[in-house]
C-alpha cells in the first residue's frame, strides 16, 4: 500500500460508476466564489504590474475592477459546475479542459479578490511569479526524488531528511573548499547517504518503508542540529559561510516580461531543475529503463519473471532519488540564504511529498503542483507587504487544505504505483 | 485486571486466541499482543528483548562516539594523536561519559541535591515529560494496530490542548467538575482531528499519512491564528499567548508543589491499561486488530472496515488530545502555539520502540522522557546539544526494526532455522500494512 488513494481499499464504498465528487466540489467552489469574490468583491481596482521600471521592455499594467472580475469568475465557475454535473449525469467523464479552466478561473478570481481588498491593491506579477518559482525549486527536486523512489515501489517519506542533509553538506563542503560547485556535489552525495540507509533497511532488512522514512527524518534533523551547534557554531568562518551560487543571466531572453526571469535568469540549481524534470519525465515514460522501473513499481513479480532484477532496480533508483533531493537541498544554503541553520528545511520535504501525490506520480505533474505550493507561499509574503485583512495563517493553511482535497479525490483520482511500500521477496 | 474483565471478557479473549474467521492472521507475533505473560516469555525466548537491549546499547555507543568526535578537547588532543594516543582516547572517554553522566543526573538521580527527596527530583521530571509521550504514543500505537499510520499526533495534541485550554481559562466551574470538562474537551478536540483522516480514509481512500501530515500544519496555523483573537489571547498581551488556566482547571501536583509531576501521569497509566484492555480483551479491539491484520479478511468476516478506520482514528486522536491536556493543564498551564513541542513526532518513535504494545509504549515513553529530561541537564552542564538525544532515539528505533542487523553487528549467530524473512515480515506487519 502506498501513499494516497488506494483504489482497492476495502473501506472504499464508492464502487458506483458515476462519481459525483467532482461536480459537488465544483459546485461548492462556485458558491464560494459567488459569495466571496462576487457579492463580497471590493469596489476597487486590482493592479497587477507586469513590468518593473528597470526592465528593458515595458508592458502596460493589468488593472482589473475587482467586483466585476468577481462576478464574471463566479458565473463562469457556476457554468462549469453545471456543465460537469450534466456530463456526469449523461454517464460521461468530466472534460479535462473544464477542470483546468475551472482551476485557472478560480485562481484569477481569488487573486483579484485578495489583491482588491488589500490596503494598497497593487502587486508585481513578475515578482509574484518569479518568487513562486524560486520557492518551488527545492519542492520540485524533492518531489522528483519521490517520483524516482515511488515509481519503483519504495515509499520515500525521507525527502525531508534528504533535503536537510543536502543543505547541510552543501554549506559545509562549500565553506571548506570555497567553491559552491563542490557544495553541490557534496549535497547530492549526502542525499545518497540518506537514501542508502533507506534502501538498506527497506530492501535488505524489509523494514516498513514509512517507518524508516520517518525515523530517518528525525535522525538527520538530530545529526545536523547537533553538528550545527557544535562544529558549525564553534568555527562558522571555516564550516558555515558558503559562497553563494551566482545567477546566470542569459542576455535578451531574460528580458522577456514575466517568463524571462523565471526561465533565463536562474542559478545553476534553477536551470538544472528544469532539466531534471524533463529528463526524468523522458526517462520514465520514453525509455527502456523507465519501462523497467515502472514495471518494478507496478508488478514486481511480473518484472522478475521478465528477468528484471527487482531489488537491484529499486536500490539504484532510491539512491538516484537521494542524489536528486540532496541536490535540491543545496538550494537552501547556496541560493536561498548563506548559512546553515538547524531544521532549515522546515517541513518542505513533506510538502514535496504532497506535491508528488498531487502531481499523480508524474514529474511534470509534480512540477506544477510544487509551483502551486511555491505560489501559495509567495502570495503570503506579497500580501503581507501590501497589507491585507486576510489572516496570514489562513493563507498559510491553503496549500495543505488543497492537498487534503486532492488526496480525497476531489481533484481527480490519483493512483499510486501498485507495489508501493511492499518489500519484494523472491519466492 | 481480574475484576474489571469478568467472565465475559475472558470469553472474548478465548475468541481471540482461536479466531474462526481469520485463522492465523491476528496471531502474528508483534501485531497480536496475545497474553502478556506468555508474550514476554516468548519474546525473551525468541531474543527480541535481547535485540531491544542491544539496540539501545549500540545506539548509546554510537551517540557517544559522535559526542567524542565533536568535542573540543578531543580535537585538541588528536593533533598530537600519534605521539600520545592515550590523550585522545582519554579525552574522548571523558567527553562521552561526562555527557551521559549529566544526562543520567538530569533524568534519574541527582546525588548532589540537598535532600533525599530532591535527589529523586530528576526522576519525577522524567515522568512528567514522559506523560504526553506515553499518551500520544498510545494514540500512534492504536492506529498502528489497525494498520493505519498516524503521523498526526502533533496536530491532535494541539487541538486537544486548544479545546482543553479554552475550557480551562474561559469557563469558570467548581473544582473537580471543571477538570473533568477540561479532560473531556481535550479528548474531543484530538478525536475531531483524528476523525478527519479516519473518515477520508474510509470514504475516499485518501492515505492517512498525507492527510495527517497536512492536518499537523493546519493545526499549527489554526492555533497561531486563534491566539491572536480576543477569545484566546491574554487580555493586555500582544504575544500569542492565552490567559492562565483557572486553578480549578489544572492537574494537581501529585507529589507536592516542589515536583512538577501531575495527575496527568496517573491518567497516562490508566490510559495504558485501558488501551491494553480494549485491544486485547474487548470485541472492538479484536475487530480493530483484525482490520489491521487483513482488511479484506475482516470485511469478509462481517467487520465494518469503514467504521473501524473512523473509530480507531478518533480513539488515536483522542489519546493524543489527552497528551495535549497533560501539556496545557499539567505542565504549561497556559496555551501557546508551541504547546505540543515535538511530542507528536517523538510519539511516533515511542510507538515504534514500544512495538505498538500498550505497556511497551509506556516504557518506551518513560525511556524517551528520561532522554529528554536528561538532555536538558546535559546541555546545561556539559554543553552537549540536546539534539544528540534525537540521534540516539532514532538509531534505537532503526536498530530495533532490523533485528538481523543488530545480531550481525554483535555477532550473534542465528542458531535456529534461518527465519530472517519471516521475522522481518513480522516487523513490517507491526507497522502500517
Amino acid at each position: 500500500m502506498s501513499i494516497a488513494a488506494t483504489v482497492t481499499d476495502p473501506g472504499v464504498t464508492g464502487s458506483s460508476v458515476k462519481s459525483w465528487k467532482a461536480p459537488i466540489g465544483f459546485g461548492f467552489g462556485a458558491l464560494l466564489a459567488l459569495f466571496v469574490f462576487a457579492i463580497g468583491g471590493p469596489a476597487t481596482t486590482a493592479v497587477f504590474r507586469v513590468s518593473d521600471d528597470s526592465d528593458r521592455f515595458r508592458l502596460a499594467d493589468i488593472a482589473l475592477p475587482a467586483n466585476v472580475v468577481g462576478w464574471v469568475v463566479a458565473l463562469a465557475l457556476i457554468a462549469i459546475a453545471v456543465y460537469s454535473f450534466l456530463q456526469i449525469r449523461r454517464g460521461d467523464r468530466i472534460n479535462r479542459w473544464a477542470g483546468i479552466a475551472y482551476a485557472v478561473l478560480f485562481v484569477v478570481g481569488f487573486l483579484t479578490w485578495v489583491v482588491g481588498i488589500a490596503d494598497r491593491p497593487s502587486i508585481s506579477l513578475a515578482g509574484l511569479v518569479a518568487g513562486s518559482v524560486t520557492l518551488a525549486i527545492p519542492l520540485i527536486f524533492g518531489s522528483l526524488s519521490g517520483v524516482l523512489c515511488e515509481r519503483v515501489g519504495v515509499v520515500n517519506i525521507a525527502i525531508e531528511g534528504q533535503l536537510l542533509s543536502g543543505a547541510f553538506a552543501a554549506a559545509v563542503a562549500a565553506s571548506i573548499s570555497g567553491s559552491a560547485y563542490v557544495g553541490l556535489l557534496a549535497a547530492a552525495f549526502a542525499g545518497v547517504l540518506v537514501s542508502l540507509i533507506l534502501a538498506i533497511f527497506s530492501i535488505k532488512y524489509l523494514v516498513n518503508q514509512i517507518i524508516v522514512g520517518v525515523v530517518l527524518n528525525v535522525l538527520v534533523s538530530g545529526l545536523t542540529g547537533f553538528l550545527a551547534s557544535t562544529l558549525l557554531s564553534r568555527d562558522s568562518a571555516t564550516f558555515n559561510s558558503p559562497p553563494g551560487l551566482p545567477e546566470v543571466r542569459i542576455p535578451l531572453l531574460a528580458d522577456i516580461p514575466v517568463i524571462g526571469p523565471i526561465l533565463f535568469q536562474q542559478t545553476i540549481v534553477g536551470y538544472l531543475m528544469y532539466v531534471a524534470v524533463i529528463v526524468i519525465w523522458l526517462g520514465l515514460f520514453r525509455t527502456r529503463w523507465g519501462l523497467r522501473v515502472r514495471a518494478v513499481g507496478e508488478h514486481p513479480q511480473a518484472a522478475d519473471t521478465m528477468g528484471i532484477k527487482v531489488n537491484a532496480t529499486r536500490f539504484w533508483n532510491v539512491l538516484l532519488g537521494g542524489a536528486v533531493a540532496g541536490f535540491g537541498g543545496a538550494f537552501f544554503t547556496l541560493v536561498s540564504v548563506s548559512t546553515f541553520t538547524r531544521d532549515m528545511t522546515a517541513g518542505q520535504g513533506y510538502i514535496a511529498l504532497a506535491a508528488l501525490i498531487f502531481g499523480r506520480w508524474n514529474p511534470i505533474g509534480a512540477f506544477f503542483a510544487a509551483l502551486l505550493f511555491g505560489f501559495a507561499t509567495n502570495l503570503r509574503f506579497v500580501l503581507s507587504i501590501i497589507g491585507t485583512d486576510v489572516p496570514s495563517q489562513f493563507l498559510a493553511m491553503l496549500p495543505y487544505i488543497v492537498t487534503i482535497l486532492a488526496v480525497a479525490g476531489l481533484v481527480g483520482r490519483s493512483r499510486p504505483p501498485a507495489a508501493g511500500g511492499i518489500p519484494y521477496v523472491k519466492e | 485486571m481480574s475484576a474489571a474483565n469478568g467472565p465475559n471478557a475472558e470469553g472474548i479473549a478465548e475468541g481471540t486466541a482461536a479466531p474462526p474467521p481469520i485463522p492465523g492472521t491476528v496471531e502474528t507475533p508483534p501485531a497480536g499482543g496475545d497474553d502478556r505473560g506468555r508474550g514476554i516469555l516468548k519474546s525473551i525466548a525468541t531474543g527480541s528483548s535481547l535485540v531491544a537491549i542491544l539496540a539501545v546499547v549500540l545506539s548509546i555507543i554510537l551517540g557517544g562516539i559522535l559526542i567524542a568526535l565533536t568535542d573540543e578537547d578531543v580535537a585538541a588532543a588528536s593533533s598530537y594523536f600519534f605521539s600520545r594516543p592515550g590523550d585522545t582516547l582519554g579525552a574522548a572517554w571523558a567527553a562521552a561519559s561526562g555527557a551521559y553522566a549529566a544526562l543520567f543526573q538530569g533524568a534519574v538521580f541527582n546525588p548532589r541535591a540537598d535532600s533525599l527527596a530532591l535527589m529523586f527530583r530528576p526522576l519525577t521530571e522524567t515522568l512528567t515529560v514522559a506523560t504526553p509521550l506515553i499518551l500520544a504514543g498510545l494514540g500512534v500505537a492504536v492506529a498502528f494496530r489497525a494498520g493505519l499510520f498516524n503521523i498526526g499526533a502533533q496536530g491532535q495534541i494541539i487541538l486537544g490542548a486548544m479545546f482543553a485550554g479554552w475550557i480551562g481559562f474561559s469557563w469558570h466551574l467548581p473544582f473537580g467538575l471543571h477538570l473533568v470538562f477540561v479532560v473531556l474537551a481535550g479528548f474531543v478536540g484530538g478525536a475531531l482531528w483524528g476523525f478527519i483522516p479516519g473518515i477520508l480514509k474510509a470514504r475516499t481512500g485518501a492515505h492517512e499519512v498525507i492527510v495527517t501530515i497536512m492536518l499537523n500544519y493546519i493545526a499549527i496555523y489554526l492555533v497561531g491564528f486563534l491566539l491572536t483573537t480576543p477569545s484566546f489571547q491574554n487580555p493586555g498581551s500582544s504575544n500569542p499567548i492565552s490567559p492562565r488556566l483557572d486553578e480549578t482547571a489544572v492537574f494537581p501536583q501529585i507529589l507536592g508543589p516542589q515536583f512538577r509531576l501531575h495527575l496527568g501521569f496517573l491518567i497516562a497509566i490508566a490510559a495504558t491499561y485501558g488501551v491494553w484492555w480494549l485491544l486485547n480483551r474487548s470485541t472492538v479491539g479484536f475487530e480493530l486488530r483484525a482490520v489491521g491484520a487483513n482488511p479484506f479478511a475482516a470485511r469478509t468476516a462481517g467487520i465494518s472496515v469503514t467504521k473501524g478506520y473512523v473509530v480507531v482514528m478518533m480513539l488515536a486522536g483522542g489519546l493524543a488530545g489527552l497528551a495535549g491536556v497533560a501539556q496545557v493543564a499539567g505542565t504549561e498551564r497556559v496555551l501557546t502555539s508551541g504547546i505540543a513541542a515535538s511530542f507528536g513526532f517523538d510519539a511516533i518513535t515511542v510507538a515504534l520502540l514500544g512495538r505498538s504494545h500498550p505497556w511497551g509504549v509506556f516504557f518506551a515513553g518513560v525511556l524517551f522522557g528520561a532522554f529528554r529530561a536528561g538532555g536538558v541537564q546535559m546541555q546545561t552542564l556539559t554543553g552537549t546539544p540536546i539534539d544528540i538525544v534525537l540521534v540516539v532515539q532514532s538509531l534505537i528505533v532503526l536498530f530495533i526494526a532490523a533485528p538481523p542487523l543488530v545480531k550481525a553487528i554483535f555477532g550473534i549467530e542465528r542458531k535456529k532455522k534461518p527465519r530472517k524473512a519471516s521475522r522481518a515480515k513480522a516487523t513490517v506487519s507491526g507497522g502500517a500494512a
